[in-house]
């Protein structure tokens, strides 16, 4: 009981707890044994940053702004815009190109395709959420 | 304590600034059981990964010491021969899969970053820092993973064993995440139906009720359904799933995996399917492939067999249909002819050895030799492979000579063979 007011939860949680920490500096360790311990730690915390702190108020904010012109049809843009979005940051390297031409070397391929392809599905997401949008205003 | 939680808060600090009214217990539970069952997915998958590079054996471990972590490795099976294309396409395209539903629920649970008093009780300082390593590894992990299956390497560190102890990280952190929240999972499931809630159009869409840091104080209208934000999170995962799946199943699916890097189509003849790492990029010149290449094979005591080319075709010639399955998470199934590597054993009057160290013409890379086991030797089906589809392999799929063994990663299906070495390392 003693524990629980001093630390705020009962043996369990504490046990499990340090057990997790433990092992994940344990494999810390193990990554910076690898080589370059600054640049893991910038990219651990970068990840963070980048995420809660960038594009969680960037797309917060463009969200908020899509709503303010009340807009009936904002899900006609929001969708195709997240999928169109989402598309590109699971693909971007590809899309634009990166990584010194790694890519072409490897597979004799060219990497040009990738952005009109990108840009195509964009396009075509953005066209099919139109024409359901005209679906519906006809309907109504 | 009680003055901390008084004092003007910043913006997104204040709980009435959270407005969404589609946060809450329920939406972030059912997010979080879909992870629940595909996240182990795609970690098993990758520890198999690691073990599928049999690291005991020669230098084919690549990411230092392996200290603790040797103990699940066990001698990686050749059968089924698709074996390593069905764990890695998994491994890839499932987590690629996986990202709408990891990022929706950050984004539902974003309030709780903003808690305040940040600091409760040293339980809840523990809770929180476990929960920034879970948020932490697992972009890491997703982001390092994705980059890798492109090519792409803005890094400085190594990513073999960056993402092989990331995930450590991550599982450490998302096995106590899980355990810490099942009962709220559980509970919070039991509050409203599926089906009933897919049922609900936006005018029927009412904030959660109950207690919870994630329910708004002062709710907004609802811009989108609760149904919709599950069917745009789920449409979005099947999209990401069919733009990658193809590179792994193949066939006609192949092209349909517009984006994914090896998806693409590259012709009709017998050599052109997927290519990872050409003879150029490697520095493989054809005099090096050419009448003067010979294969050297010995059993590390007596002088080495010379063969060439043409020797090695006067030899029993087998044919099977075998999948090239690259870490990176794509695959290829081709007709593959050539020698066995076990009557190459037989030849160099190895009758017994503990692995075969297979060499590359290759002079850099960390690919250029692997060690295989007696059982992926002994099978029937592993090859020296010399010809493709009925031709002969071209420069690219490692002429004049490459391996192939059924469920070996692709990197270790070693191209430009030089010398093979039937070694005894127990006495």
């Amino acid at each position: 009981m003693r524990l629980r007011r001093a630390y705020g939860d009962g043996p369990l949680h504490l046990l499990s707890h340090v057990t997790a920490l433990a092992l994940a500096a344990y494999a810390f360790t193990r990554i910076f044994a690898g080589g370059q311990p600054w640049n893991v730690v910038l990219w651990f915390v970068g990840a963070v940053i980048l995420h809660d702190l960038v594009a969680f108020p960037l797309y917060t904010g463009l969200n908020r702004l899509a709503l303010g012109r009340r807009m009936r049809s904002v899900n006609h843009v929001r969708v195709p815009a997240l999928l169109s979005a989402l598309s590109f940051l699971v693909f971007f390297p590809l899309i634009l190109g990166l990584g010194d031409g790694r890519y072409e070397r490897a597979t004799t391929l060219s990497q040009d395709v990738y952005l009109g392809r990108w840009l195509l599905l964009s396009g075509a997401l953005f066209a099919a959420s139109a024409l359901l949008y005209a679906v519906r205003a006809r309907r109504r | 304590m009680k003055r901390v939680a008084q004092i003007a808060l910043p913006g997104p600090f204040r709980r009435e600034n959270w407005s969404s009214p589609l946060r809450g217990p329920w939406l972030t539970s059912v997010l979080g059981a879909v992870l629940l069952a595909g996240i182990p997915v795609v970690a098993v998958t990758g520890l198999l990964s690691y073990a599928a590079y049999e690291p005991s054996l020669g230098r084919n471990n690549l990411i230092g010491d392996p200290g603790l972590l040797d103990f699940y490795v066990f001698s990686w099976p050749t059968s089924p021969s698709w074996l390593y294309a069905l764990t890695q396409g998994l491994h890839v395209t499932i987590g690629i899969a996986l990202v709408p539903i990891v990022l929706v629920k950050l984004w539902s649970a974003m309030p709780k970053l903003f808690e305040w008093p940040p600091l409760r009780s040293p339980a809840h300082a523990l809770e929180r820092a476990s929960l920034a390593l879970l948020v932490s590894s697992t972009l890491f992990q997703f982001a390092t993973g994705i980059f890798n299956a492109q090519l792409y390497y803005p890094w400085k560190f190594s990513f073999l064993s960056a993402h092989f102890y990331g995930a450590l990280v991550f599982i450490a952190a998302f096995v106590l995440h899980a355990a810490l929240k099942l009962p709220t999972m559980r509970r919070s499931l039991r509050e409203r139906r599926l089906l009933d809630e897919l049922r609900r159009g936006l005018d029927d869409t009412k904030p959660e009720t109950g207690v919870s840091a994630l329910i708004p104080a002062a709710p907004s209208a609802p811009t989108i359904s609760r149904r919709g934000v599950l069917g745009l999170t789920g449409g979005a995962s099947l999209g990401l799933l069919v733009l990658s799946a193809g590179q792994s199943v193949g066939g006609p699916l192949r092209e349909i995996a517009l984006l994914a890097p090896h998806g693409r189509d590259l012709g009709n003849g017998p050599n052109d399917f997927q290519v990872n790492k050409t003879a150029r990029s490697l520095g493989i010149t054809p005099a090096q492939t050419g009448d003067r290449w010979r294969l050297r094979v010995t059993d590390g005591a007596t002088r080495p067999l010379e063969l060439s080319r043409a020797q090695l075709l006067a030899l029993p010639q087998h044919t099977y249909e075998l999948p090239i399955a690259c870490v990176e998470g794509w695959s290829t199934t081709q007709t593959w002819s050539g020698v066995r590597l076990r009557d190459l054993a037989a030849l160099a009057g190895a009758e017994s050895f503990d692995e075969l160290l297979v060499e590359s013409l290759q002079e850099a890379g960390s690919f250029r030799r692997a060690t295989l086991s007696p059982g992926q030797v002994r099978d029937r089906r592993s090859l020296l492979a010399l010809r493709v589809n009925g031709a002969d392999l071209s420069p690219d799929h490692g002429f004049p000579a490459r391996i192939v063994v059924p469920a070996l990663p692709g990197v270790h299906c070693t191209k430009w063979v030089s010398r093979l070495e039937f070694k005894a390392t127990r006495a």
